[in-house]
């Protein structure tokens, strides 16, 4: 792209560009040394060391090539410096198409199970993947539109998890009854948290919400005779079709619709039904932000100065996003619970908030679309790497990195304002304000 | 009385490893306002440095203590604070002057990847070490009870002592000191006035890479166990030091790692050793409720 200047000038990017992949390789070199290649190991006369040189190699010799590729061709003096950011065309055009591009979602949501070449594995990780969706439209309520940073989200998830398997198990009661009781007693829980905190402001508010969703996890851990401490509750009661069971006797779902008996009822069931929890936590999300509740939310996310003096009661309003987003972390959580069949404190640690947040932030806060996008990317792409077990937390981990790095507003960094002069139109997610809790 | 001492012995010294890990939070925090998530597993990074240098020390027949941990803590402070250069290099530096949760994601983004990083390439399984310098005083022989204080209780105490002294006047009196309170009060002022802001913000992640690593090899030698996944609770609870002291300030932050190690040994002393955490977040948690800013913070003023 860049001609080279002059022919004496000509070849000093080449030797700068491998002068700094040689510093990049001797840090490597400084870092794999002794982590790569001396590894702790346990032998008959204590710990010894065993020497891995190879693996020290191919770290220096990987780092000192890819930097010097890069060097080369995208990060040359001359080009741009934002040579990665999609060119505001292509942006324009996909903010427009988003619109149409979230009904096809959807329908390809409905009709995905019913495709003749769709296997049962497809069902199980559209399930698994629909259900971070549904938390992350549910976080984006208090993250994203609220601006309210919460890091124990996990634990409302695990409150209605809870809820649905101890209802269920101790006084028999059914699932769609369970359902919204879980809901209620998130919420519940929600307001219990937040009403004490909700003064704090950041980071503050980030740490203790942290704080109260391990506090939780700790007490599900050792509550023995109530939660099954580590041992979690098994034989959590299935899902039923609205009171029919799923099973082969005469009174079950097969049998009374008149179909042949197969497991895969109860597993497109399961998908449908987290389907429509998603798509109401979405449709719920939709109006309220046009409700003068969800008006003040993201006021309140702009300026809680402005809005304190215009007479918003924020603690009220505070209290309101995180109980609704804690209300559908309850459903999703009473889901998960009837889905397995069994839950424990190992399902609900802070690695599970985190994913979650990842999902809201890497998606783009607040864009609804966003967030299903990133839920899709982020566990569809974590379970199809199912085979490489051994490296896919790293990748993982340098995904999420990356991503960063390269879309710091999200993958869709779009977002539509809820109010709007004359006409509607997409803004850049970065005129929008994160919030300051 | 004697239980008391004892548990007040305990407390310290797990303190004193909460506080030196809870400045590196609180100075980053200070400087660029951000939770750097990752650095719980910078420390455990530590202590793995840490552990391989020893052995490493000890296979090359240096096996005379006092110097063998001399080196181990120099070697091992200067490769961890490799790390943390680096860390911050590849993955916040980039998002300078990005919105406040971009680093953030980032940071909890790293801090999985180091952790499978160093299970990948030292084993997951966990790492003994035979205890390095066994022994130690006893007091109170008499009445049946004996408090034990054991060398290295003594040694952790000691060397966070002196470190802090160290660190304390380089904060105050050298000129990077300097520089790193300019950035912490204003850094598009301080980088007007000539202070390289990039460079002192790659210090303070270095400085707080290197105590991290002195909190490693204490956490080794007083557990004598390690493992990959040490970094993350270890981090929490730092982390919380540091708020409920005040995040921020140098101070606040060992006061609140005592404050931490205090109430985790009392509350498994004399209640319950499952609900230590609960005991330890709850107080966190009541504490910012009356002191919003924590106890040695700065309030927060909002200006219009």
């Amino acid at each position: 792209m860049a001609a080279p200047a002059s022919p004496a000038a000509a070849p000093s990017p080449l030797i700068a560009a491998v002068k700094d992949a040689g510093i990049a390789a001797l840090i490597a070199l400084g870092l794999a040394l002794p982590m790569l290649g001396l590894v702790t190991t346990q032998t008959q006369a204590g710990m010894g060391l065993v020497p891995h040189w190879d693996r020290v190699a191919i770290a220096v010799v990987a780092v000192f090539a890819g930097r010097l590729l890069l060097n080369l061709t995208l990060w040359r003096p001359g080009r741009r410096k934002s040579a990665l950011a999609v060119p505001p065309k292509v942006e324009a055009t996909l903010a427009r198409t988003a619109k149409y591009l979230g009904p096809l979602a959807i329908l390809f949501a409905i009709v995905m199970p019913l495709l003749p070449f769709t296997e049962r594995y497809a069902i199980d990780l559209g399930i698994l993947v629909l259900t971070y969706v549904m938390l992350g439209w549910g976080l984006n309520i208090v993250v994203g539109l609220a601006g309210l940073l919460d890091l124990g989200y996990v634990a409302f998830y695990a409150v209605g998890a809870y809820s649905y398997a101890l209802l269920a198990q101790n006084f028999g009661l059914s699932f769609w009854i369970c359902l919204p009781l879980a809901g209620i007693l998130a919420a519940f829980w929600g307001v219990l948290l937040g009403f004490p905190v909700l003064r704090l402001r950041g980071d503050y508010l980030a740490i203790v919400t942290l704080a109260f969703g391990e506090i939780i996890r700790i007490v599900l851990l050792n509550w023995y005779w109530f939660t099954g401490g580590p041992n979690g509750i098994s034989g959590i009661p299935r899902p039923t079709f609205f009171g029919i069971d799923f099973d082969r006797g005469p009174d079950g779902f097969a049998a009374t619709f008149g179909l042949s008996y197969s497991p895969l009822h109860r597993i497109l069931f399961l998908y449908y039904l987290i389907l429509a929890l998603a798509l109401i936590t979405n449709l719920v999300t939709i109006r309220l932000r046009r409700l003068p509740i969800g008006r003040a939310w993201e006021a309140l996310r702009e300026d809680e100065i402005a809005c304190r003096s215009l007479g918003i009661n924020t603690v009220n309003t505070k209290l309101t996003a995180f109980a609704l987003g804690a209300m559908f972390a309850g459903f999703a959580g009473s889901f998960f619970a009837t889905r397995q069949g069994f839950i424990s404190p190992e399902s609900f640690v802070f690695m599970e908030s985190a994913l979650i947040l990842a999902i809201v932030v890497l998606g783009g806060m607040g864009s609804q679309f966003g967030v299903a996008v990133a839920a899709v990317v982020m566990i569809g792409g974590f379970e199809l790497f199912r085979e490489f077990s051994d490296y896919r937390m790293i990748t993982f981990g340098l995904v999420m990195v990356l991503i960063m790095v390269w879309r710091p507003r999200g993958l869709v960094s779009s977002r539509s304002p809820t109010v709007f002069l004359k006409e509607k139109k997409a803004i850049s997610g970065a005129l929008v304000q994160e919030g300051h809790g | 009385m004697e239980y008391f001492l004892q548990q007040l012995i305990n407390g310290v010294t797990l303190g004193s490893i909460y506080g030196l890990i809870a400045i590196g939070y609180t100075m980053v925090y200070g400087i660029i306002g951000m939770i750097n998530f990752a650095h719980g597993d910078v420390f455990m990074v530590g202590a793995f440095l840490a552990l391989i240098v020893y052995l490493a020390l000890v296979a090359i027949g240096i096996t005379f203590v006092p110097l063998a941990l001399l080196i181990v803590l120099l070697v091992a402070m200067a490769l961890t604070a490799l790390y943390g250069w680096t860390v911050e290099r590849i993955a916040y530096r980039p998002l300078r002057g990005s919105f406040r949760l971009a680093p953030l994601i980032s940071a909890i983004g790293m801090s999985i990847f180091l952790q499978n990083f160093v299970q990948q390439a030292q084993g997951a399984r966990v790492k003994p070490l035979q205890p390095v310098a066994p022994g130690g005083f006893q007091f109170g022989a008499a009445d049946g009870f004996v408090v034990n204080v054991s060398y290295v209780q003594l040694m952790i105490v000691g060397a966070t002592i002196a470190i802090m002294t160290g660190f304390t006047l380089l904060v105050t009196k050298t000129s990077l000191g300097r520089a790193q309170r300019a950035c912490e009060q204003d850094r598009k002022m301080a980088a007007l006035l000539g202070v390289d802001v990039d460079r002192t913000i790659s210090l303070t992640f270095v400085m707080g890479a290197a105590l991290a690593s002195v909190a490693g090899l204490m956490y080794l030698l007083y557990y004598g166990v390690i493992d990959f996944y040490i970094g993350f609770v270890a981090g929490v609870k730092a982390f919380t030091a540091a708020v409920l002291g005040g995040i921020g300030s140098l101070p606040g932050a060992m006061l609140g790692g005592l404050l931490i190690g205090l109430i985790e040994t009392f509350w498994s002393a004399y209640f319950s050793v499952e609900y230590k955490d609960v005991a330890a977040f709850s107080i966190l948690a009541i504490v910012l409720i009356f002191l919003p800013s924590g106890l040695l913070g700065r309030p927060e003023v909002e200006k219009v």
